[in-house]
């Protein structure tokens, strides 16, 4: 097969055109390809909060899979017996609602330039691992009492929501943990402004998706 | 998943120079493309292998065959799991959507790569971390599992239920979800790239369908595969923990009552099939995407219809995640129910007849070049009629109880969504391979090998309809010794020899790869005078994929037969090469 290469040349007939508007330059402003792949620094900001929103999504589809299944399971099985849910978990509610807070003072700061902002950082970071550790006392407050993953459905999905959720969140802590190391790991600041802005906003997701599992289990008890 | 983020922030990085950055950790999409594609060949032909070894099972039992001996029962199972796992998962997801993805979309896209190459890098080692985990079941205590790659409830959850559902089964399901963290990532990227590196002038109404299929198809597997995920995690517990999530009590399990009590093992089904439906459609889009992309190239004509065929795609998208009860008609769920899954899986029929409308009408009176690729996207339509044909017949719930369990559905299956795609990969392997490889393939190989395949499907899979219907029940080891399936099992021996001979004539498309790849003539830029922006590049392309030059689109995808042009196909960043009346 040759290759064609020639030049075309041009009569004024309008192109026939195959799906899609009519030839013509890219306006600026209009959205759609229109930009171009952009490197700056604002191009990439807004690359990574897409994607985290993409991400989100099977996040989101897991957490919508074990509540289809938790309705179910409880709706048709007559063994369910509800459990008394470890009052901690409402200081632990806390706790998060407050970090969530800080967070969004950590990523203020850094989006706008207005300093490091690592002390919201360090605390964002304290406040989420005494989550976990909160987190931690309720299993073991559960435990005490004999009631294990396997002791009753109900019992299953709230050790399985909890630890999911848990576990999301960890993910979360190592994150943050990562931003506030980003400049003792020579990372450029662009990179740790938007490690900061990403890592927030996850936070925000996985307080909002705790408050969405509470009540979740309150409800059916 | 924001380290990588953070590790990726350096977009354009840099030229590798050593052979592992290069070649093995490799940040450059194009060859992560060519990595899934042959983690993809090595699965299909272990998967092919294990058909083999079935069929000939099924039709001369008594046969000892190589590496596993006489078969019995549970092997035939295991064998069964394992043939479906390793094709849906790592040949029909793995090569259309992630290796020909990977390679041509941020071409086509006028990206200089993906958005995220150091997730995108992870993404390939995790599928390829799933893949040996999948494989090393072969080789545990037990076997591989027996469970089918459904893998139905109460069967999978139990580790006393047989050989293979101890170990085996475990690595099964981590496996599973280790592909779907994988494809998670994959689609992620699919997703961000398509909506945020496009170059200037691309708009969505100028993508071409191949960007339109890997989109959408990253969308269904972003919504399909958590929820799989979470099914596995559930299903790990009832192994391995003592929860009854689909384990129902009363359960006695080789003469032992099991401990479990109140699961639901149809609470299985339902999170399975909610993914299983939508991974179908994973399988068959990007197939569509380069049918459409190849029939309007060789027919020198614009595709017809384009805007149809992208809604055609966004419905059936769309409508492939209302459908999965058709899976389960047998499983006793209310005629209520069924009638509604029933109704709206025949829905599909008319998304699916506009296409095919459309690609019927984009051939029709085109100047049409039967090359190797044009060839396998004329048989992918083929194919997605005759096997979409039988898809309202199963759709009805009074018939598929009758058909279910027999090798009517192998057929149906195996046509739209195993084949199908398989010619949807095989086509563009054509067309693509002297971009990929900056050779051409040998045309008369590929000619053969096109009319073996072709011939050798239909002669396997059309005779499957007609055995389903005289009742030949599928799963079963053995066929011989019963008396009613004698009259037909002269028909199961035909198909046995064309398997073995369309197996075989797989060996020209491999001699044909790898002799190309190094042998082949030289291929130019353009050697299909195709108009998306991957032909606008040197073959292979440079690491930046532009060569540092920022391409601006101004045209459709698919501008054949332009009135006015000396030549009969516009590129689509060429610049104004008809002028517009004033």
């Amino acid at each position: 097969m040759a290759t064609l290469a020639h030049p075309v040349t041009v009569e004024e007939r309008e192109p026939r055109v195959a799906g899609g508007p009519p030839a013509s330059p890219p306006q600026q402003g209009d959205r759609g390809g229109s930009r171009g792949p952009g490197f700056t620094p604002a191009d990439r900001l807004r690359r990574y909060r897409i994607g985290l929103a993409v991400g989100l999504t099977p996040v989101l589809m897991l957490f919508v899979s074990f509540t289809s299944a938790y309705i179910v399971r409880q709706g048709l099985s007559d063994d369910w017996r509800s459990i008394a849910l470890p009052p901690i978990l409402w200081m632990n509610t806390v706790i998060l609602l407050v970090s969530s807070f800080t967070a969004e003072k950590a990523r203020r700061t850094a989006v706008r330039d207005e300093g490091p902002g690592g002390l919201w950082l360090g605390i964002t970071l304290i406040l989420g691992l005494g989550f976990l550790a909160g987190q931690w006392i309720a299993w073991k407050q559960l435990a005490a009492q004999g009631i294990f993953i396997a002791s009753n459905p109900s019992s299953s999905f709230f050790y399985l929501l909890t630890a999911s959720h848990g576990l999301h969140l960890l993910g979360g802590v190592l994150a943050l943990g990562y931003a506030a190391a980003a400049s003792r790991l020579h990372r450029p600041p662009e990179t740790r402004r938007i490690v900061v802005d990403i890592a927030a906003w996850y936070w925000h997701f996985m307080d909002l998706l705790w408050l969405y599992i509470l009540a979740l289990l309150f409800l059916a008890q | 998943m924001s380290e990588a983020h953070a590790e990726a922030a350096v977009h354009a990085h840099a030229a590798p120079t050593g052979f592992i950055r290069k070649y093995i950790f490799s940040l450059d999409h194009k060859v992560i493309g060519i990595q899934y594609y042959f983690l993809a060949l090595v699965a299909v032909f272990v998967g092919m292998f294990l058909s083999l070894l079935m069929r000939i099972h099924l039709v001369w039992p008594t046969a000892h065959l190589p590496l596993v001996g006489e078969i019995k029962p549970e092997t035939y199972l295991t064998l069964l799991t394992m043939h479906g796992t390793i094709m849906v998962f790592f040949v029909l997801t793995t090569a259309p959507q992630s290796g020909f993805g990977n390679y041509v979309l941020p071409i086509q896209i006028g990206a200089p790569d993906m958005a995220f190459p150091v997730l995108n890098m992870l993404s390939f080692w995790t599928t390829f971390l799933s893949f040996v985990i999948m494989l090393a079941a072969f080789f545990v205590e037990g076997g591989a599992p027996l469970h089918g790659w459904t893998g139905y409830a109460p069967l999978s959850a139990i580790p006393s239920a047989g050989p293979g559902q101890t170990l085996g089964a475990d690595l099964w399901i981590i496996s599973i979800a280790v592909f779907c963290a994988a494809s998670l990532m994959g689609a992620l990227n699919f997703i961000t790239t398509t909506l945020d590196l496009r170059a200037r002038g691309m708009s969505l109404m100028r993508l071409p369908l191949t960007c339109w299929s890997w989109f959408i198809t990253a969308i269904l597997g972003l919504l399909a595969f958590g929820v799989l995920a979470a099914a596995g995690i559930l299903l790990l517990l009832d192994r391995n923990v003592g929860t009854s999530f689909f384990v129902p009590g009363g359960l006695v399990m080789t003469g032992i009552p099991v401990k479990h009590q109140g699961g639901s093992p149809l609470l299985w089904q339902h999170l399975f099939w909610f993914f299983g439906h939508p991974e179908v459609y994973i399988a068959i889009l990007p197939g569509m995407g380069v049918a459409s992309q190849i029939l309007s190239t060789f027919s020198r004509k614009p595709i017809f219809g384009y805007r149809a065929m992208v809604y055609a795609m966004l419905s059936i998208g769309l409508l492939g995640f209302v459908v999965w009860g058709h899976h389960m008609f047998m499983s006793g769920m209310s005629p209520y129910s069924a009638f509604a899954f029933s109704v709206m899986t025949m829905a599909i029929g008319v998304p699916s007849a506009i296409k095919t409308f459309n690609w019927l009408g984009t051939i029709w009176r085109g100047r049409v070049r039967f090359y190797t690729p044009m060839l396998f996207a004329i048989g992918f339509v083929s194919l997605f009629v005759s096997g979409g044909l039988s898809g309202p017949f199963l759709a009805q719930p009074q018939l598929d109880i009758n058909l279910h369990d027999t090798y009517f559905v192998v057929a149906h299956f195996h046509l739209i969504m195993g084949v199908a795609a398989i010619f949807g990969i095989f086509a563009g392997t054509y067309y693509w391979f002297p971009k990929m490889f900056g050779r051409m393939m040998n045309e008369r190989l590929g000619q053969a090998h096109f009319w073996l395949t072709f011939i050798g499907t239909y002669a396997i899979f059309m005779p499957m309809h007609y055995l389903g219907i005289a009742g030949h029940p599928r799963r079963y080891s053995q066929l011989t010794e019963i008396k009613f399936l004698e009259p037909l099992m002269s028909l199961q021996e035909f198909i046995t020899i064309a398997a073995l001979i369309t197996i075989g004539a797989q060996i020209i498309f491999v001699i044909n790869l790898f002799w190309s790849m190094f042998k082949g003539p030289k291929a130019s830029v353009n050697p299909w005078e195709a108009t998306t922006l991957e032909w606008t590049v040197p073959s292979p392309p440079p690491h930046d994929n532009f060569g540092g030059r920022v391409p601006v689109v101004r045209h459709g995808p698919y501008e054949y037969a332009v009135p006015g042009a000396t030549r009969d196909f516009v590129m689509q960043d060429e610049e104004q090469p008809v002028q517009m009346h004033s």
